[in-house]
């Protein structure tokens, strides 16, 4: 994708100031400009990585008897198997999948019905609705599931005090319901971000396309179906992209509520149960390999992600 | 047509209740929890146990005064450090992203095409996922619980990169860097003087979606820093929070602290809202 601007400036002008142009490109100029970037990528990422790699291969085994010395030693996919195997490990990747199948799907049904909404001709409180929703990116996770915690929390509930007053059995946001708590947090979090990469997309969209429809006779609600969703698919497919790893990643929310919850354990999910391995049990090939397997995970499905989107964008300018 | 249109208002006028409301019940969704906290900080202790949640209370100015010489201070101290973490780190990643986007775009050298390919890879990576690693290697380095352990995994930001590269690529034309060329400008002159100018809205995004990221991490901090005096305000108000199981007392305060520390940024927010350029980010789909 990159320089396809500057061909098209090349060949309008003629074959001479090409090779002129050419020639006098810089070579140590743009290494110069990526070498801040290069260097920080290599030691903050790959080397990291490289590291977390090492660590998942190997394991700590003690020699000779009572007297024996620690040393690390090679153990193939020892970690991986026991890792995966591990029940806690299973458990917390399903607890997430419980909680992904909950809070992806709202997330991007709401972002997609607001900006569908807000992009109408004639709409009313577009504004206030727009930057009212897109409030909560600006809130960090734990703050927000600290606000949202004391209105689950029985004794703080604005919502159970309601219910009393009307004589309604209180609801248990923190134990019962808390996937419905945790994902209402989510969605809460990240729908108004979702929403402006839809509703912005939306708008690069030439109004012109309407208007045959409108001749036509389609009304907004086959417009949005028929017009509106399909052109929209690669930025859906982006925020699906998004969601997925920032669910895969889903941290500081649930390690806040569970200052509130009893329900929610020191490995509830995939990244907790890791930093657990890590730093509090001290096991730590077994954290690398668990790490390489989510890092991994996120991987497939970003790239699976990105060949649909090619074949969706190539499949249009076809 | 000019017949038809008083007509198809009328209608339009009338077909838009719906959706307009359906909006505006978004709306308070999203606010409910706003107006909570801002009626919450005003109740003193027993308030908040024991009256509805969003009548005002009494205990506004004692929570503050409470908050405020909590440990000495301590929470300004940590609104100060998430400043430092997300102001600093964001803007010095930002010119890093600047500088390897334009030279991506606009120079054509050996190895464009593989730095272009892993840099992109990166975006996919998940960083959350490399704290660990990345602790254990600031803590070969001597450098985990300092703030160097916090602000250098920040200063690289891979969707930056490719963010600036795609904006180069729009906004800095091929001819006017060539002009100037001619005219003898150095390549650093060029980048700093023609083409950091042409790239500002999008510089101005990047910046943003990177100071909102690091505001609001949790877990690299929460892994780096052992020291409470140098925590953002992320991790000091779960510890506030979290301390408050023990003594519900500090439930006023870890209310107060979370009003306090949304202020600032939802006004930068709103206030930044019209330089943004978020369509970047849908637009770079098209690339």
């Amino acid at each position: 994708m990159g320089g396809s601007r500057l061909d098209e400036g090349e060949t309008m002008t003629t074959a001479v100031s090409v090779r002129r142009a050419r020639s006098a490109q810089p070579r140590v100029a743009p290494w110069a400009m990526l070498a801040p970037a290069i260097v920080l990528f290599v030691l903050f990422l790959l080397v990291p990585i490289g590291y977390a790699i090492y660590l998942s291969f190997v394991a700590l085994r003690v020699d000779g008897g009572a007297f024996g010395v620690r040393r690390q030693v090679f153990v193939g996919f020892e970690n991986y198997v026991t890792a995966l195997a591990n029940p806690e490990f299973v458990a917390s990747l399903g607890r997430l999948a419980l909680f992904g199948a909950l809070s992806v799907p709202i997330t991007l049904g709401l972002a997609l019905l607001f900006a569908l909404l807000l992009d109408l001709p004639g709409i009313r409180f577009g504004r206030f609705a727009r930057t009212s929703i897109f409030l909560p990116y600006a809130v960090p996770g734990v703050i927000a599931t600290l606000l949202w915690g004391f209105m689950y929390l029985p004794s703080t509930s604005p919502f159970n005090y309601v219910f009393r007053l009307i004589g309604l059995p209180p609801i248990d946001f923190l134990n019962e319901g808390v996937y419905g708590s945790l994902a209402n947090i989510a969605v809460w979090s990240s729908v108004g971000f979702n929403m402006i990469i839809l509703y912005t997309s939306l708008r690069s969209i030439p109004s012109e396309i309407y208007e045959a429809a409108k001749i036509d006779g389609a009304n907004e609600w086959q417009i949005a179906w028929r017009i509106k969703i399909p052109l929209l698919t690669p930025s859906l497919l982006l925020t699906l992209l998004f969601s997925l790893i920032g669910t895969l990643q889903a941290y500081g929310e649930p390690t806040t509520l569970k200052s509130l919850s009893n329900s929610i354990s020191h490995s509830f999910f995939p990244l907790m149960k890791v930093y657990r391995d890590a730093f509090g049990t001290d096991n730590i090939s077994s954290a690398a390999a668990a790490s390489v397997v989510l890092a991994l995970g996120t991987l497939f499905v970003s790239l699976a992600l990105l060949r649909l989107l090619q074949r969706r964008t190539f499949e249009e300018t076809r | 047509m000019s017949i038809a249109m008083p007509g198809t208002r009328r209608q339009r006028g009338r077909a838009r209740v719906v959706p307009s409301i359906i909006l505006v019940v978004g709306a308070i969704y999203t606010l409910v929890p706003i107006a909570w906290v801002v009626t919450a900080s005003t109740k003193s202790r027993g308030e908040l146990f024991s009256s509805f949640s969003f009548l005002p209370g009494t205990g506004f100015w004692q929570n503050l005064v409470d908050l405020s010489t909590y440990e000495g201070g301590q929470y300004w101290q940590w609104a100060l450090n998430s400043l430092i973490y997300a102001g600093v780190g964001s803007g010095i990643s930002t010119l890093i992203s600047a500088a390897a986007g334009f030279a991506l775009a606009r120079y054509r050298f050996r190895g464009r095409a593989l730095v272009f390919t892993v840099l992109l890879a990166g975006v996919m990576l998940p960083q959350i996922t490399l704290a660990i690693p990345q602790y254990f290697l600031m803590s070969s380095l001597g450098l985990a619980n300092t703030y160097w352990s916090v602000l250098l995994p920040t200063l690289i930001n891979p969707f930056g990169i490719y963010l600036a590269c795609i904006y180069a690529q729009s906004s800095v034309p091929a001819d006017t860097i060539e002009a100037a060329r001619i005219d003898g400008a150095s390549e650093f002159r060029i980048f700093r003087s023609l083409a950091v100018p042409m790239m500002l809205p999008g510089l101005v995004t990047i910046f943003m979606l990177q100071f909102v990221g690091v505001w609001n991490n949790f877990l690299l901090p929460f892994i780096m820093l052992s020291d409470e005096s140098m925590f953002p305000l992320t991790t000091g108000l779960y510890m506030l929070l979290n301390r408050g199981t023990g003594t519900p007392a500090l439930y006023s305060l870890a209310i107060m602290g979370a009003l306090l520390s949304i202020i600032p940024l939802v006004a930068l927010m709103l206030f930044l809202q019209r330089f943004w350029r978020l369509d970047l980010i849908s637009g770079s789909l098209k690339g």
